[in-house]
């Protein structure tokens, strides 16, 4: 039995983040690693997601015609490619802080290794999640770039729709983090996927505008991160300033300081023997 | 227990971990001095890796202290000054943590990184580092493409990438066929020479004779005993080991003129071992008998650890 007096107090898993610059030397390796593959990877990374806006935004667009966003009319595939880019910055972050962090954490031991060097697991952490929300960065970059070179916008607040995007990578990538540290292997991230990630497209005017839900459902969307990125995003493509942008900026960061704080929290308890 | 002269660059006082009702590490001590080689060997669960991982920092010890003096500027503590003890050593660990994307080379390059050198400075160290490892030809190949031995011998250069003072290495040596255990030996001897200490666990009786000044004897997270390995083996044994196998082998185990003459009998699976101070008229005696198998050896350091730790199986590992 335990005996109180005896045991020292092993330090709460819910302290503050240790963090420092030592998070630098994990993310270089995550990028000196990433530059062997990146060109397979840019075609992985954007492919999808530029087939999904051609055929639905093209194909749908000329059934649907003309969407209306805060009394403004716009086209379709505009509608769709300012909410489908905050999804491409959702999924290439959770890919990255599930997947491939779980490998790097679970698989290949390569955490173990840097811990017996001086960096702690919170820069680790920290290494992470930074290192997930630049692989959105990149992805988004990408996609961007296309739908520039297909006259989708050419709004030149797509700048400021890129600092959002980003944003949404590190809010993206933290939440993802949390299931990364409770995973006892891949099969447990299909939950996520499936459970989370797939609803939270659909309920976050993603492919529709949230004016067609019911009620209740609009005011529990409201409050997903994904609806606010959107609701961020979009205006910035049609060349407007969105209305509530602090409060939904301060819904991202809110989501992105709690969710590294528990994923921070978990990770350290996965670690602590 | 023979104290160490010359000031310890490490020290542990006191050690004690539990898991729920389970005591893994027991009110455990030891001190390390500069070039010294100290060898912690135990059954499976004897404690060895948590110890370890507590000389570490990975795991938060009960109750203790965990002292490191060869920062210069004064003590350090685990795992309060975790981070600065360990610039300061050189880990490897029962499993390799390569990377399996990178080369060697590359692998050197990425992890000096994380003590917080810069690509010039880590760059001209690794010629010399992987002609350490004998892994000159292979500083292109990646750690999917070596040998169980080269990917050992590859973490050693990955743990000497900082120069440290002190190695902590957790059983080096498994896994690896002879040819591949012996140059890992004479790599270690090498270093003990340039003046590097080394705390060893190990599985194998002969490298820790033959690499460790001192050694300690772990078993269910108590140390059983310490020293060096010639005194010990002469301090709890009998010079010479009779074993004896064969068709009624074991009713000698019983016979009152054997036991006279040996110290003590231990019979294990189909063989009878007579521990003795004199083998001649033991000899004698069982060739009288005839139909035996004999094999006379000196003691060793593997009838210590049995001795000490005895024969059963453990199950946990």
């Amino acid at each position: 039995m335990k005996t109180v007096e005896a045991a020292r107090s092993t330090p709460s898993v819910w302290r503050p983040p240790a963090l420092s610059m030592r998070w630098w030397p994990v993310f270089l390796r995550n990028w000196l690693v990433w530059r062997k593959l990146a060109i397979p990877s840019l075609i992985g990374n954007i492919a999808e997601p530029l087939i999904w806006l051609v055929a639905f935004g093209y194909g749908m667009g000329a059934l649907v015609g003309q969407v209306e966003v805060n009394g403004t009319k716009v086209p379709y595939i505009l509608f769709l490619a300012s909410g489908s880019i905050c999804m491409s910055a959702m999924n290439a972050a959770s890919f990255e802080a599930l997947y491939s962090a779980f490998s790097r954490m679970h698989v290949q031991k390569t955490w173990d290794g840097i811990m017996n060097a001086p960096v702690g697991l919170d820069d680790v952490v920290l290494a992470e999640m930074l290192w997930a929300a630049f692989k959105a960065i990149f992805t988004v970059t990408a996609i961007l770039a296309v739908m520039l070179a297909l006259g989708i916008s050419h709004s030149p607040k797509l700048v400021v729709a890129w600092a959002v995007l980003v944003g949404s990578g590190i809010t993206f990538s933290s939440i993802a983090l949390i299931f990364n540290a409770l995973a006892k292997g891949y099969d447990f991230f299909t939950y996520y996927f499936t459970l989370f990630m797939t609803p939270m497209m659909f309920l976050s005017g993603v492919f529709f505008p949230l004016d067609q839900l019911p009620g209740f459902v609009r005011t529990f969307a409201a409050w997903l991160p994904l609806t606010n990125a959107v609701a961020l995003v979009r205006p910035l493509f049609m060349d407007q300033w969105p209305s509530d942008a602090l409060r939904h900026g301060l819904v991202l960061a809110v989501y992105a300081v709690a969710a590294f704080w528990v994923a921070l929290a978990l990770t350290r308890r996965r670690f602590r023997t | 227990m023979r104290p160490v002269s010359i000031a310890p660059l490490f020290k542990v006082r006191h050690l004690r971990k539990r898991y729920a009702e389970t005591t893994v590490v027991d009110d455990l001590s030891f001190e390390i001095a500069p070039g010294e080689c100290l060898g912690v060997i135990g059954p499976n669960g004897a404690g060895k890796t948590t110890t370890i991982r507590m000389c570490l920092g990975l795991t938060t010890p009960d109750e203790g202290d965990i002292t490191y003096f060869g920062g210069g500027g004064g003590a350090l503590h685990m795992p309060r000054d975790a981070l600065a003890i360990k610039a300061q050593l050189g880990v490897v660990t029962q499993f390799d943590t390569l990377d399996p994307d990178f080369s060697c080379a590359e692998n050197l390059m990425v992890y000096g990184r994380y003590f917080g050198f810069r690509r010039a400075d880590i760059a001209p160290r690794i010629p010399e580092l992987l002609e350490f490892a004998a892994l000159t030809h292979k500083a292109a190949a990646k750690p999917g493409e070596l040998s169980g031995g080269m990917k050992r011998r590859l973490s050693l250069a990955r743990a000497l990438v900082n120069d440290p003072k002190l190695l902590l290495l957790d059983e080096p040596t498994t896994g690896l066929d002879p040819q591949a255990r012996h140059l890992m030996w004479e790599r270690l001897q090498v270093l003990l020479q340039r003046g590097k200490s080394i705390l060893l666990t190990t599985h194998f009786m002969d490298e820790a004779e033959r690499l460790c000044t001192r050694l300690l004897v772990l078993d269910h997270g108590r140390k059983i005993a310490e020293g060096r390995p010639r005194d010990l083996i002469a301090e709890h044994l009998e010079p010479d080991v009779v074993e004896v196998y064969g068709n009624g082998a074991l009713e000698l185990a019983g016979a009152a003129d054997l036991a006279a003459l040996a110290a003590r009998i231990e019979v294990s699976g189909e063989t009878v071992f007579f521990y003795t101070q004199d083998a001649r008229r033991l000899l004698d005696a069982l060739a009288q008998r005839g139909g035996l198998r004999t094999f006379h050896r000196p003691a060793n350091l593997e009838d210590l650890f049995l001795k000490l730790t005895g024969r059963q199986i453990r199950e946990d590992g």
